[in-house]
């Protein structure tokens, strides 16, 4: 289970900063919740994590990641096995342009996985394996005769759980997710939040939301930003019931947001 | 009081210089509109009309298929042009398509913004090269470089040739079809590109798997506009193709594709009556392939709008 920890990660979108001294130390197999007013770092604190930051050209980033003791902001880690191993689920889905089975064999496919190339069965194996984590997602039963079809045909809360089987697929360690179900409707999202709590048995979960009910609903752990500092991090039950910091309890009465 | 008084003065203002100048824009507006589609129907139906004696005299078979071009015997038969042209035409594309493909997604993917900026605009100078330019520089650079290639070869050329003509009309259509292209390839919405890296996928695998699927049918709407601006495209390859009315068998032999014929020989040879219609039965064919290209081209591009919206 890999293990992360944030030492003084400052983040600034060329001149402007965007995270301040961010010291943070997430546990394990638990559901962790980041949470603030929107334009307080949240996205940007999470897509740190497996530095899709990079993406962005303006992007500077200070201080380091560590994911088991190693760096991942090091010129030497290799970002294909990083974010094999910390997965990401975003906001919406963008299905990939294929169908809805190559959707979620393309990660095994691309990272060549054991199952894939050891087993001589490969199709076979495939077929398995993308069943496996449909059923993990909680959208094969939806699926299972029409796995050859585009993935665009899908509702979009089928959508986002194909998203979300997309980035099983890959046997990733943590799973990042971005207010994964903020484009949903409520049973779609009920759904998705159903598969979370089931999956923190063995993954990492870290996911951002601006929704307070759904941080208490699912949350072991709260992480909360307030213009691009780290206010309070604590268990969830503590975090809610005796908050230490004014701005805290501000956000959580309502008073901001 | 209130209320009624108010509805009495907005209808009354309304009715006034507001009123009329509205109705001015709209009336302008669409009389233009029409008038510029008018005028595409109208050229067609001259073209039509010009060209409608020929066919009293020779038959359509005649006319597309046959290789006899006399115009003293009315033996009027575009064969040789329509391969000059068509062949000149798919010359250009093959050399230019891998070029256009590979410079556009290194744009669009690779490249940094300030790299992409300027070589956008870069791209912009050169496609708004007058073609006289492009032809000259045809003459003084590739027309030699063929004539060297062919005697490496073992051909006797003069360089004047559907090679050369390929060569000038893939450099003009370049810039072109760069340009579309990388508009289409940032079309792809991208998000879509960071759930394919957030797997992660290399680059590479993102553009071949994600990024060129989503496109394809925009990147093709490119290509086939590329084609249709080069199957029209008249000066420059009239300027390095030789124009000689035979139908070419090598790359070193010269060609006349449609567009020079009409271009030499309008206003020219007017006594022939016959020559007349023949040259504009030419620009008929012209007309009706590059607009079918072009209307088949805004089709698939609407398509990818569509398919990128969902």
């Amino acid at each position: 289970m890999a293990h992360i920890q944030i030492q003084q990660l400052r983040v600034s979108y060329g001149s402007l900063p965007v995270l301040n001294d961010i010291n943070l130390e997430i546990p394990d197999r638990q559901i962790v919740a980041i949470i603030g007013p929107s334009g307080c770092g949240k996205t940007t604190l999470l897509k740190s994590m497996n530095r899709l930051l990079d993406l962005n050209e303006d992007v500077s980033v200070t201080g380091s990641i560590l994911l088991d003791g190693v760096n991942i902001y090091d010129p030497a880690m290799d970002v294909t096995c990083l974010r094999k191993r910390v997965g990401f689920l975003p906001q919406r889905p963008y299905p990939l342009p294929m169908s809805i089975f190559e959707n979620v064999a393309f990660g095994p496919r691309i990272h060549g996985l054991s199952v894939l190339s050891a087993g001589g069965g490969g199709k076979q194996a495939e077929k398995s394996l993308v069943e496996h984590y449909l059923r993990l997602a909680g959208l094969w039963d939806e699926v299972k005769d029409r796995l050859d079809e585009p993935a665009a045909k899908l509702s979009i809360g089928q959508q986002q759980r194909l998203a979300l089987a997309r980035v099983l697929s890959i046997e990733p360690e943590v799973i990042l997710a971005d207010e994964p179900t903020s484009a949903l409707d409520p049973v779609s999202a009920k759904l998705v939040e159903t598969q979370f709590k089931l999956l923190k048995e063995n993954y990492t979960i870290i996911l951002v939301t601006h929704i307070l009910r759904q941080a208490r609903r699912l949350a072991d752990y709260i992480v909360f930003l307030y213009m691009g500092d780290l206010i309070e991090h604590k268990p969830a039950a503590v975090f809610f019931s005796a908050p230490d910091d004014e701005k805290t309890k501000a956000y959580i009465s309502g008073e901001i947001s | 009081m209130m209320p009624s008084g108010n509805k009495q003065f907005i209808i009354s203002r309304l009715s006034g210089g507001r009123r009329i100048r509205e109705a001015l824009a709209l009336v302008s507006g669409r009389l233009v509109l029409i008038l510029i589609n008018a005028l595409a129907l109208l050229i067609f139906c001259g073209l039509l009309w010009k060209a409608a004696p020929l066919f009293g005299i020779i038959s359509v078979s005649d006319w597309l298929f046959s290789s006899s071009w006399h115009p003293m015997k009315n033996q009027f038969g575009l064969f040789p042009f329509i391969v000059g042209t068509v062949s000149v035409t798919l010359l250009a594309m093959i050399i230019a398509v891998p070029v256009c493909l590979g410079a556009a997604i290194y744009l669009s993917e690779y490249a940094g913004r300030r790299f992409r900026e300027i070589a956008r605009w870069l791209i912009d100078i050169l496609a708004g090269i007058p073609s006289v330019i492009y032809g000259l520089c045809g003459v003084l650079v590739i027309v030699p470089f063929v004539a060297f290639l062919g005697e490496l070869m073992g051909s006797t050329t003069t360089g004047y040739s559907l090679l050369a003509g390929g060569l000038v009309l893939a450099v003009m259509v370049i810039p072109f079809i760069i340009s579309i292209s990388v508009e289409v390839l940032r079309m792809v919405p991208d998000p879509l590109r960071e759930c394919a890296l957030a797997l992660g996928a290399t680059r590479w695998e993102t553009v071949k798997y994600v990024v060129l699927k989503k496109a394809k049918r925009g990147l093709l709407a490119a290509v086939v506009l590329g084609f249709a601006r080069a199957f029209g495209e008249t000066m420059a390859v009239l300027m390095v193709v030789g124009n000689v009315a035979q139908v070419p068998v090598s790359l070193f032999d010269p060609a006349y594709p449609l567009p020079a014929l009409i271009a030499n020989n309008y206003g020219e040879v007017m006594s022939i009556p016959l020559y007349d219609a023949a040259l504009m039965s030419a620009a008929l064919i012209l007309m009706l392939v590059v607009g079918a290209f072009s209307l088949t081209a805004h089709y698939t591009l609407l398509k990818i709008g569509e398919t990128v919206d969902s």
